[in-house]
């Protein structure tokens, strides 16, 4: 008994190290992947596939997420829009319209000293949330407001 | 192209703050040519790098919701007047986009 326990803790170490060993040659092509365009998250129609597929779900809801936005926007086709995380540790950043036929719009990654802020100018399709989510030490952080819009920004 | 990009960066406070002005259209793919009534292909940048002294300090993905002729702002602490700091775009075909600007 003890004997086969035994050849059986062997192998289930060898498979162990079998599995390490795919899952290290899996990891090779996704960090490729890393560096090429995020398509399937820019493409996502819903807001809840566009926020998992650019891995930012399961946000935890934070204020120290600063979001600058105007309430009304006249032109959804120029919004200007800035945010500052104040949690620390931050590592990325990225903006979501969740009315907007592919809500996400950006995703910013910070390195070398550059500070967790980004200003820029977004495209509105009508009145919707405006959602800033970012990741700091392996965890998502997530604040929205809503900006309204009088005049839409995307399509014809 | 490189007229097509303005750029900017000033020291405020022990901080660099650089803002980035690109010259393009940001086609959405969503909108139709009012004569054709066809759609207009997507053309939009969708990769950004900004470098400091050559080291990337931001790294961005864009998709079609970033405003025509788009504009970014952002912040680098540890650096001095002197510096340089660089962008590099390309677009959904390929176009790149390139500027630099030295930290006044």
């Amino acid at each position: 008994m003890n004997k086969l326990r035994r050849a059986f803790l062997k192998n289930a170490g060898v498979v162990g190290t079998v599995a390490i060993a795919i899952a290290a040659a899996l990891l090779k092509p996704v960090t490729v992947f890393a560096a090429t365009w995020n398509s399937r998250a820019f493409t996502s129609k819903n807001p809840a596939d566009a926020i998992n597929n650019s891995g930012y779900g399961g946000a935890t809801e934070s204020s120290d997420i600063l979001i600058k936005a105007p309430d009304i926007a006249e032109n959804g086709a120029v919004v200007p829009i800035s945010a500052t995380s104040n949690i620390r540790g931050t590592t990325s950043m990225a903006i979501f319209v969740e009315k907007n036929p592919t809500p996400m719009i950006a995703d910013f990654k910070f390195s070398n000293g550059a500070e967790p802020y980004i200003s820029t100018r977004i495209k509105m399709a009508k009145t919707s949330i405006v959602r800033v989510s970012v990741k700091a030490g392996g965890i998502n952080y997530t604040n929205s407001r809503e900006v309204k819009v009088t005049i839409g920004g995307c399509g014809g | 192209m490189a007229e097509a990009m303005k750029m900017r960066a000033t020291m405020e406070g022990g901080i660099v703050d650089v803002k980035v002005l690109i010259q393009h259209d940001m086609e959405t793919g969503l909108r139709k040519d009012t004569k054709t009534d066809k759609l207009i292909p997507a053309h939009f940048i969708n990769q950004v790098i900004a470098t400091l002294n050559g080291k990337i300090v931001l790294d961005a993905q864009w998709g079609i919701g970033i405003a025509k002729n788009p504009f970014i702002g952002f912040r680098i602490k540890d650096a001095k007047p002197g510096d340089k700091v660089g962008i590099n775009a390309v677009d959904n075909l390929g176009t790149k986009f390139d500027g630099e600007v030295v930290v006044s």
